[in-house]
């Protein structure tokens, strides 16, 4: 209580500061619930005239839809994506990430949202790397060179949160071309550049550069802070990247993660190439053993090379002993779902309740749940292949998040069957 | 997982019991060969003593505490109990003790289960080498949509686990549907512990265990089943940070290969897609890519950097 009472206290004191400063800044979080989340527009009205919540599950199970279909549609051309992905994130710390239209300033909301993005990053491209590189003063500078570890990234740019001086997105393009062109030829290359400036000054012809990274194959996408800027359009257009320009915090955010999926591949880009690589075995817990990367004895865990059985302690690595490239299987595994999507379902309408004769599903195949009682529509799926019965909740878990249809999963025959097409 | 309002040591277990005849069957003939009850076997009837004073022991702990079980059998599997139901739908009939409750509606289940299990695998060809690795991927698929429900229920809802009490071995074609749940686990926090009674170990389930922050046991003794069941799965997860659970003994990080379906533990990846090869191929048969220079190995670029 008297914790509560202190944050009153200091509250009080913070409005009246602010109210000195400028009227109009200040408000109460009350006021800003209203005027934020407009909480009246999630109500709508009936025949009768009176007011309901709108029925947000369908509506939400009907985005989910047009994107699930979407989704299918581009991914029935078998565009191949490319997976192994070596991306530079240029963050502009220039003189205009200072300002405050996002809140609490536009270089704080970058640093938040890159920090969501590197983590959603490397969970849907395992085998990728990602480097950062900032431009502040009109230069730009690497803050990281290209790794496998999103703490160690996260933590170099939490320390770098400065901004000052201009910005120049040649320089930046420069640095990160001369470090791009080393890295092997399977791999994407990729810029992402997250820029607040409204200008950039640079040292000589930017088109030059342009024509450099498109000869380089290095795709260049911009999300832009403050308003579309022909210069950026080009880039991204030239080297076929994605431009887009954020409205507002939520916005930028949603326009950094779509970044996070891998992009479609194009043919020439990268030379496709079998790699040969290693699955080695973690070791029991509390054995002491010499470890080849660090030559130390360790306590407990590492990995064993399937070749030549050297111990290493980090995956993914190369083994120092034989030069074989060592992954954890399921680092691999994690992608998998983008190569074998399960099918949208097909949407039913419950009958109405008076008409049972017709047979009709009681439950949810996956969760048990009542599909009647479950939703107000009366709305249910069922899977093509199994047809199996699916509420609308179970319907938008296996397709966002577990990727398998457990009534063909539970299903030997089924799977023969699969098999067989395939 | 603190953020949620829920009290820490109510749970709900999703057991995913192993009930494949293949492998129980092949136990029971070593039963009979060796004459002596050596301590490795266990027949199903014993397995089943050992598994229902379990579950109950699971519900004693709380009355809050709630039990799903799910059979995967030879070619299906699916719910066989629900403790949530019988306590709504049961309470003023049953209304007896509740040990022999749940022993009677796991059992009845069971054999409809089974029953319903072998009329599915009437008219398919009974090829043994397929039949017999579990059906983990299906279960597991169905143990995470209930866990998901029950987080979707509210804000109050028990802490879920699962645990799989498998002796089949793994089935290789699996690996990418069993992958995806774990994944799918992990994103959700809900461990997956793992008690393998069959000879070998289960490469999948050690893997699912190390992801998800589970616990990978292999009991030495298969008679004291019941003990190790209560000393190391019956445990609440806050109460697991001051026990001292049995430490993984390493884990088997090998893949399936695409072609082959075999396990390997050395093998060729796509650049593209990284399907997994146990041979050169010319061309990828998951993204229909073309391979230019198979012999060419690109560690030597990354080498030189």
């Amino acid at each position: 209580m008297s914790n509560n009472n202190d944050g009153r206290r200091r509250g009080d004191e913070d409005e009246e500061d602010e109210e000195e400063e400028g009227g109009e800044v200040a408000m109460e979080a009350w006021e800003r619930a209203y005027a934020d989340e407009r909480s009246w527009e999630s109500l709508q009205e009936d025949e009768s005239g009176l007011l309901r919540p709108i029925d947000n599950k369908a509506i939400h199970h009907a985005h989910y839809r047009r994107r699930l279909l979407l989704h299918q549609s581009a991914s029935s051309l078998r565009i191949q994506k490319g997976l192994i992905r070596y991306l530079y994130i240029v963050i502009d710390l220039s003189r205009a990430a200072a300002e405050t239209d996002f809140r609490p300033s536009r270089m704080a909301v970058v640093a938040k949202c890159v920090e969501a993005f590197i983590k959603e990053f490397f969970d849907q491209n395992p085998l990728s790397h990602v480097g950062i590189v900032i431009i502040k003063d009109g230069i730009a500078q690497r803050l990281t060179d290209l790794g496998g570890s999103p703490e160690l990234q996260i933590k170099a740019l939490m320390g770098k949160l400065e901004c000052s001086g201009d910005s120049s997105l040649q320089n930046a393009l420069d640095l990160v071309h001369g470090f791009l062109n080393q890295s092997p030829s399977y791999g994407h290359r990729e810029v992402l550049i997250l820029y607040s400036a409204l200008s950039t000054c640079d040292p000589g012809d930017i088109m030059e550069t342009i024509e450099k990274c498109k000869k380089s194959k290095i795709r260049c996408s911009v999300v832009g802070l403050s308003a579309e800027i022909y210069i950026c359009k080009h880039l991204c257009e030239e080297t076929g990247g994605e431009y887009s320009v954020a409205l507002d915090e939520s916005h930028f955010k949603e326009l950094l993660l779509e970044h996070a999926p891998p992009p479609p591949a194009l043919a020439e880009y990268a030379i496709a190439n079998l790699i040969k690589m290693g699955f080695p075995q973690r070791g029991a817990e509390g054995v002491i053993s010499l470890c080849s990367c660090h030559k130390e004895a360790k306590f407990g865990g590492g990995y064993t090379c399937p070749r030549c059985k050297a111990r290493v302690c980090e995956l993914p690595t190369e083994c120092r002993i034989c030069g074989l490239t060592l992954v954890s299987s399921p680092h691999l595994a994690r992608s998998y779902h983008h190569l074998f999507p399960i099918m949208p379902f097909d949407e039913m309408q419950h009958a109405l309740p008076g008409n049972l004769s017709q047979k009709q599903p009681q439950t949810c195949f996956g969760c048990r749940q009542s599909l009647s009682h479950g939703s107000t529509s009366g709305l249910y799926v069922s899977c093509p292949n199994c047809s199996q019965y699916f509420c609308l909740d179970c319907d938008i878990y296996i397709h966002e998040s577990l990727h398998n249809c457990p009534g063909c999963e539970s299903l030997r025959n089924t799977k023969a069957v699969d098999a067989m097409k395939t | 997982m603190a953020s949620k309002l829920y009290t820490d040591d109510v749970s709900l277990v999703v057991v995913l019991l192993d009930v494949n005849p293949f492998f129980w069957g092949g136990a029971l003939k070593k039963t009979t060969t060796t004459t002596t009850n050596s301590p490795s076997v266990l027949s199903f009837s014993n397995f089943l003593n050992h598994v229902l004073p379990f579950l109950n022991s699971i519900l004693l702990l709380n009355q809050l505490n709630q039990v799903v079980v799910i059979a995967s059998g030879a070619n299906t599997c699916g719910y066989i109990y629900d403790s949530s139901e019988t306590n709504t739908s049961e309470a003023g009939v049953g209304g007896s003790g509740r040990m022999p409750d749940l022993c009677e509606r796991v059992l009845g289940s069971l054999e409809e289960f089974v029953v319903n299990d072998q009329r599915t695998g009437w008219g398919a060809d009974p090829t043994a080498a397929n039949a017999a690795s579990g059906m983990l991927s299906g279960s597991l698929s169905l143990a995470l949509c209930y866990i998901q429900r029950v987080v979707r229920g509210g804000l109050l809802h028990p802490q879920p686990r699962i645990l799989c009490v498998q002796g089949s071995p793994d089935g290789p074609e699996q690996y990418v549907a069993v992958m995806n749940s774990i994944f799918s686990a992990q994103r959700s926090m809900v461990p997956i512990d793992s008690c393998v009674i069959g000879v070998q170990h289960s490469a999948f389930l050690q893997q699912a265990s190390y992801i998800t922050g589970g616990v990978y046991l292999k009991p030495q003794q298969l008679d004291g089943l019941f003990q190790y069941l209560s000393m190391v799965f019956a445990t609440d997860l806050h109460s697991r940070n001051f026990i001292q659970l049995p430490k993984p003994v390493g884990v088997d990080f090998r893949a399936s290969c695409f072609c082959h379906k075999k396990t390997i533990d050395m093998g060729y990846v796509c650049s593209v897609c990284l399907s997994i090869f146990c041979k050169q191929h010319k061309k990828c048969s998951t993204c229909g890519s073309e391979f230019n220079h198979p012999h060419l190995e690109p560690i030597s670029t990354s080498e030189q950097k």
